[in-house]
C-alpha cells in the first residue's frame, strides 16, 4: 500500500441551512488516480474547494502527506444551525488560502475553464512559474533576474512541448479550440510543479476520441510527472478507464468507494444514477 | 446641556431624512445593476439648479415644484438611457466609468451655464419659515423632512411590496438574468427604478436647499456621497436600511460638527479641537469601517459566489 | 505565420521596439532643443512640464486599474502627500520662517536637494497607500472605488486641519508657496545659459515610466494581469492575492506621489483644496481615452488632454465675435463641457480608446490578422 497523499477526514460543508458536503471522507495515495463521481450537483466541485482552500470546511480534517491543511468546526451561528455529526472532533482551526495549498504540491483545474483571457498560451503557463520566483520584486520588475526568466521561459517551451500546444504557444488562450483550452488548463497547473493534480471535469464537453486522447494524457503526465490525481467526472468511460479506484458522492455524502468493478455493480450507484427501477 | 445639544440633532434629523431620499435612489439602483450610480449626487443637485431657473423665469411655485420633480425623473429616466443601458454586457468597469463620466458631465454642464457663480435657492413659504422647538431656533423643513420622508418610504415599500412591478424590481435585483428569461421586461424595471429614485432625489433636494441656500455645480458631490455610504451603511439593496443608515450619518455629522461646542459646554474640554473638519471625514471613515467589519450592511443578505 | 509576441523571449530586440525607442529619444532630443530655441514663456512648455506629470500619473493609475484590475480612486490622495512632501522638505532654510510665519519656522528644519525630495514624495505616498491597502483591498471592484475616494477625500480633510499646521501650514487657510528654481543653468551674470527646465520632468517622467514598462512585462507584471482577469485561477496558480494587490497599489501610489511632487515643482504654491475628487476623475478619464491597458496609450492621451485644455481649446472659452456675428456657445466653461462630451462619446462608443491594448512597438509591427475569436473585451 503506497504512502498516503490526501486524507479527508469527515468533512462537512454547510452553507446556512444547506448541507452541500455531508461527511466525507476519502483517501489518495502515491501514485493514484482516483475518481470521484456522482450525479450534477452532489457536492464534488464543493469538496474540491475545500480542500483547495477556497472554503473553511464546516467541520472536519484535511490533511496532505499527514500535515493538516485545513480543519475548522462549526462556530457562532452555524453551531445552531449545523446538523452533523463529529462535532466535537475538531478542536483546532487551520485555513490555508488556495495560493498557499498550490505551492504544497497541490494543483487544480476548474470546472468551467478559467484561463487567463488576456494572456497568450505560452503567458497562461508562464505565469504559473511566478509562485517559484527566486528573485525579489525590485529585481524582477527591473529585469536583473536575466538567467531566471529565460529558465522559465525555457521550461514553459518544453511543457507546452510535452502537452501538444507548442504551435499554439502566441495564439490568445480563448481563441483555442475547447478540448486545447481544457489540455492548456492542465499544463498551466503542471506548470506549479505540483505532486498532486485535482482535475475537475477535464472531459467535460468532449467527444468520444478526444475523451480517448485525454484517457491516455493524463496517464501520460501522470508517469512523465510521477503525479498522484484527484479527478471528478461525469463521463464514465474516462472514468473506468484510467481510476485506480472511485468515490461515488450523492447528495453531499457518500454512497460508495471502491474499484472501477466494484462500483459498476453496486445497486446504490445504479440508483442514484438511473433512479430506483419500477418492477 | 440638551439645549445644547438639540439644535445639532434637529439639523441632524433634517438633512438625514433629505440624505435618506437620496440614499433610496443608490441602493435600489445598485440592487438591481450592481452600478454605483456615481451621477445620482449630481442629478440632485440639478434638481436644485432647476429650481433656481425656472422660478427666475416666472413661474410660480406651485407650478415650479411639480415641473421640478417631474423634469428630474426625465433626467435620471435618460441618464439610464444614454449612458448605462448600451454598456449592459460590458465589463463592470466600463459601466461605472460611464457613471463617473456622466457625473462629470452633469458638473461642467452647471458651471458652464451658472459661470460658477452661487445660486440662491427660492424661498419656499411654509416650510422655510422659522420655529422654535424646545428652545432650539430652526426652519419647519426640519419637522417636514422626517415626515415626508417616512410617508415616502412606506409608500414605496407598499409598492415594492404588494404591486406587479414591485415584485419584478425585488425579482430582478436577486436574480437579473433569470428575471429576463422569466419575460419581466427589464428595461421597464430598470426605468422605473431610475425614475423612482430621481423623483425622491428631486423631493431631497427642495428640502435640502431651503436649508442649505446655495447652489453650485459641486453641491451634490458631498450628500450623494454620504448618501451611498448610507445606503451601504443599511445594507445595499435594502430600503428601509438606507433610510436608517442616513439618518444616523445625518445625526452624528451634525453631532460632530457641535462637538467642540458641546464639550466646552459641558466643561470636558476648554478650546476647539477642530471637530468640524471632521465632520465630512467621519462619514467615509464610517465606511470604510463598515466595509470591514461587516460589508453587507446593518441589513444586508449576504452572497456567495459560485467557484 | 505566428505574430511575435512582446512577450515571449525576443533573440534580439524587433523592428517594433527598437523603432519606438529610436523615436521616444528623438522626441526627448527635439523637446530640448526646442526649449534652447522658443521664447521660454511660450504656452507650449507649461503644456510639456504638465503633460509630463499627468503623463506619469496617467501612467500609474493605469498600471493600477488597467492592468490589476483594481478600481481604485484615491489618486488624487497620494498626489496630494507627494506634493505636499515635496514643497516641505524643499523650502530653503532661509525662507522658512516666511513661510510659516505662524508656526515659528515649521516643523521640519532642514532641506533637502530635488532628487532626494522626489523620491521622498513617492515613499510617502506609498507608505500611506500600504496603511490604506490593508483595510480596503479585500474589498470587491465598487466598494474598493468608493473606499479609495474616501479615503482620498480623509486625506485632503486632514491636510486642511489647522491643527496639523505645523506642517502644512494651515493649508486650508494659506497657500503654501514652493520654492523649486527651475533648472535651468545661469551663467556669472544670470542670464540662462542651458534651458533644462522642460528636460527635468521629461526625464523623471521617462525614467518612472520605463520602470513600470519593465515592471509590466517582468513576472510580477505578468502576475498582476493574471490577477485582472481572473483572480480564482490566479490564487489556485499560486499568486497570493493580497500581498501582489499591496504591490501594485503601493507602486502605483508612490508613482503618484512622484507625480505630486512634480506639481509642485513647476506650480508656485500646492493647496489641498484643489487636490479634489474631480482630478482623479480627469486621470481617469485620461485612461480612458487613451486605452485602458496601454501605457502608450496613457502617455499619449495626457499630453492630448493637457494641450486641449491648456492650449489648444483654449478658444471654447472666449467669446468670439466673427465678423459682426457672435458666436453663440462660446464663453467660459464651454471648453470642459466639449471636453465631457467627448469623454462620453469615448466611454460609450470606443471603449478601447485610441490605443486599446497596444503599446508603441506594436504600431510599427507587420500586421498580422488575429486567428480565432479576439479575446477579452476590457
Amino acid at each position: 500500500m503506497s504512502a498516503n497523499v490526501l486524507h479527508l477526514d469527515n468533512i462537512t460543508m454547510q452553507f446556512g441551512g444547506v448541507v452541500a458536503v455531508n461527511n466525507v471522507s476519502l483517501d489518495v495515495n502515491e501514485g493514484e488516480i482516483v475518481a470521484l463521481i456522482g450525479p450534477n450537483g452532489a457536492g464534488k466541485t464543493t469538496v474540491f474547494n475545500v480542500i483547495t482552500g477556497v472554503y473553511a470546511p464546516t467541520n472536519g480534517r484535511v490533511t496532505l502527506r499527514g500535515k493538516v491543511i485545513a480543519e475548522d468546526h462549526p462556530r457562532g451561528k452555524m453551531r445552531k444551525l449545523y446538523t452533523g455529526g463529529h462535532m466535537y472532533e475538531y478542536h483546532h482551526t487551520v485555513n490555508n488560502t488556495p495560493d498557499k495549498i498550490t505551492k504544497m504540491g497541490m494543483a487544480r483545474t476548474f470546472q468551467n475553464i478559467r484561463l487567463f483571457k488576456s494572456m497568450t498560451v505560452f503567458e497562461n503557463v508562464l505565469v504559473a512559474k511566478h509562485m517559484n520566483l527566486k528573485a525579489n520584486y525590485l529585481s524582477s520588475a527591473l529585469h536583473i533576474n536575466v538567467r531566471e526568466e529565460a529558465q522559465m521561459r525555457e521550461d514553459t517551451m518544453e511543457l507546452l512541448r510535452i502537452v501538444g500546444l507548442a504551435e499554439q504557444r502566441d495564439e490568445i488562450a480563448t481563441s483555442l479550440p475547447y478540448g486545447q483550452q481544457r489540455r492548456l488548463e492542465i499544463a498551466r497547473a503542471l506548470s506549479t510543479n505540483p505532486s498532486m493534480l485535482l482535475l475537475d471535469e477535464p472531459a467535460a464537453g468532449m467527444n468520444p476520441q478526444e475523451t480517448e486522447d485525454l484517457s491516455a494524457f493524463i496517464r501520460d503526465i501522470k508517469d512523465r510527472f510521477s503525479l498522484t490525481v484527484l479527478l471528478i467526472e461525469h463521463d464514465m468511460n474516462l472514468v473506468m478507464d484510467i481510476s485506480d479506484r472511485i468515490y461515488v458522492l450523492n447528495f453531499g455524502a457518500l454512497i460508495a468507494n471502491g474499484t472501477p468493478a466494484e462500483i459498476q455493480s453496486n445497486p446504490d450507484v445504479i440508483t442514484a444514477y438511473l433512479g430506483v427501477s419500477e418492477e | 446641556m440638551f439645549s445644547t445639544v438639540l439644535p445639532y440633532l434637529l439639523s441632524g434629523i433634517s438633512v438625514g431624512g433629505q440624505y435618506a431620499l437620496i440614499a433610496i435612489g443608490y441602493t435600489m439602483v445598485y440592487g438591481i445593476l450592481r452600478l454605483i450610480n456615481f451621477a445620482h449626487g449630481d442629478v440632485f443637485m440639478v434638481a436644485g439648479i432647476l429650481m433656481v431657473y425656472i422660478t427666475a423665469n416666472g413661474a410660480p411655485l406651485y407650478v415650479a415644484i411639480p415641473l421640478v420633480l417631474v423634469v428630474t425623473a426625465v433626467i435620471g429616466f435618460t441618464i439610464e438611457r444614454v449612458a448605462y443601458k448600451p454598456l449592459r454586457s460590458a465589463p463592470r468597469m466600463s459601466i461605472m466609468i460611464s457613471a463617473i463620466g456622466v457625473s462629470y458631465t452633469l458638473q461642467n454642464l452647471v458651471l458652464y451655464i451658472t459661470g460658477g457663480l452661487n445660486q440662491f435657492y427660492p424661498s419656499i413659504p411654509f416650510i422655510s419659515e422659522t420655529i422654535t422647538i424646545g428652545g432650539a431656533s430652526t426652519r419647519m423643513v426640519t419637522i417636514v423632512t422626517p415626515i415626508l420622508t417616512l410617508v415616502l418610504v412606506v409608500l414605496l415599500v407598499l409598492l415594492i411590496n404588494h404591486t406587479k412591478i414591485g415584485m419584478a424590481m425585488r425579482a430582478v435585483s436577486k436574480d437579473f438574468e433569470t428575471s429576463r428569461l422569466m419575460g419581466i421586461k427589464i428595461n421597464s424595471v430598470i426605468s422605473v427604478t431610475f425614475v423612482i429614485g430621481s423623483f425622491l432625489a428631486a423631493v431631497g433636494s427642495v428640502l435640502y436647499f431651503t436649508n442649505y441656500t446655495t447652489v453650485i455645480q459641486t453641491s451634490g458631490n458631498m450628500p450623494g456621497l454620504k448618501a451611498f455610504v448610507a445606503a451601504v451603511f443599511g445594507g445595499i439593496g435594502s430600503v428601509p436600511g438606507a433610510v436608517v443608515g442616513a439618518f444616523i450619518i445625518g445625526i452624528c455629522e451634525n453631532l460632530l460638527k457641535g462637538l467642540d461646542t458641546i464639550l466646552i459646554k459641558a466643561g470636558i474640554s476648554t478650546s476647539m479641537f477642530g471637530f468640524t473638519t471632521f465632520s465630512d471625514a467621519f462619514t467615509f471613515a464610517l465606511l470604510i469601517i463598515i466595509l470591514i467589519v461587516k460589508p453587507t450592511g446593518l441589513f444586508g443578505e449576504k452572497q456567495t459566489e459560485k467557484v | 505565420m505566428t505574430k511575435v509576441s512582446s512577450l515571449t523571449k525576443p533573440k534580439k530586440i524587433d523592428r517594433g521596439t527598437l523603432i519606438s525607442i529610436v523615436l521616444i529619444c528623438a522626441v526627448y532630443v527635439l523637446a530640448f532643443v526646442l526649449e534652447q530655441v522658443m521664447p521660454s514663456t511660450s504656452m507650449l512648455f507649461t503644456v510639456l512640464k504638465k503633460g509630463a506629470t499627468y503623463a506619469l500619473v496617467a501612467v500609474s493609475m493605469n498600471l493600477l486599474n488597467g492592468f490589476t484590475g483594481l478600481f481604485s480612486l484615491g489618486q488624487a490622495g497620494f498626489m496630494l502627500i507627494g506634493a505636499y512632501t515635496y514643497a516641505i522638505f524643499t523650502i530653503p532654510v532661509a525662507q522658512r520662517l516666511s513661510v510659516y510665519q505662524y508656526y515659528n519656522g515649521g516643523l521640519v528644519q532642514f532641506s533637502l536637494p530635488v532628487i532626494v525630495a522626489v523620491a521622498l514624495a513617492g515613499l510617502f505616498a506609498a507608505f500611506f497607500a500600504f496603511l490604506i491597502g490593508l483595510p480596503v483591498l479585500r474589498l470587491k471592484s465598487d466598494y474598493l472605488a468608493i473606499a479609495t475616494l474616501g479615503f482620498a477625500e480623509i486625506i485632503r480633510a486632514i491636510f486642511q486641519w489647522d491643527k496639523i499646521g505645523i506642517l502644512t501650514n494651515g493649508s486650508n487657510l494659506r497657500l503654501f508657496p514652493t520654492f523649486t528654481d527651475d533648472f535651468n543653468i545661469r551663467d556669472a551674470d544670470g542670464n540662462v545659459v542651458l534651458y533644462l527646465s522642460t528636460l527635468v520632468p521629461f526625464l523623471i517622467t521617462g525614467v518612472c515610466v520605463a520602470f513600470i514598462v519593465l515592471l509590466i512585462n517582468s513576472s510580477y507584471g505578468r502576475a498582476f494581469k493574471a490577477m485582472r482577469d481572473d483572480e480564482t485561477a490566479a490564487e489556485a496558480m499560486g499568486i497570493n492575492l493580497a500581498r501582489h494587490k499591496m504591490l501594485a497599489f503601493c507602486t502605483s501610489s508612490f508613482f503618484a506621489g512622484v507625480g505630486g511632487a512634480m506639481l509642485a515643482m513647476y506650480a508656485n504654491s500646492v493647496q489641498a483644496k484643489s487636490f479634489t475628487t474631480a482630478m482623479t476623475y480627469e486621470i481617469l478619464l485620461m485612461v480612458v481615452i487613451g486605452g485602458i491597458g496601454s501605457v502608450t496609450g496613457s502617455v499619449f492621451s495626457s499630453f492630448l488632454f493637457v494641450a486641449c485644455s491648456e492650449w489648444w481649446l483654449r478658444f471654447l472659452d472666449q467669446e468670439q465675435v466673427w465678423g459682426g456675428w457672435k458666436v453663440p456657445l462660446l464663453r467660459n466653461g464651454f471648453r470642459l463641457v466639449v471636453f465631457s462630451l467627448i469623454i462620453m462619446m469615448v466611454v460609450l462608443f470606443f471603449r478601447k480608446g485610441i490605443m486599446g491594448t497596444r503599446e508603441l512597438p506594436d504600431l510599427f509591427r507587420k500586421r498580422v490578422k488575429k486567428t480565432g475569436k479576439e479575446s477579452a473585451k476590457r
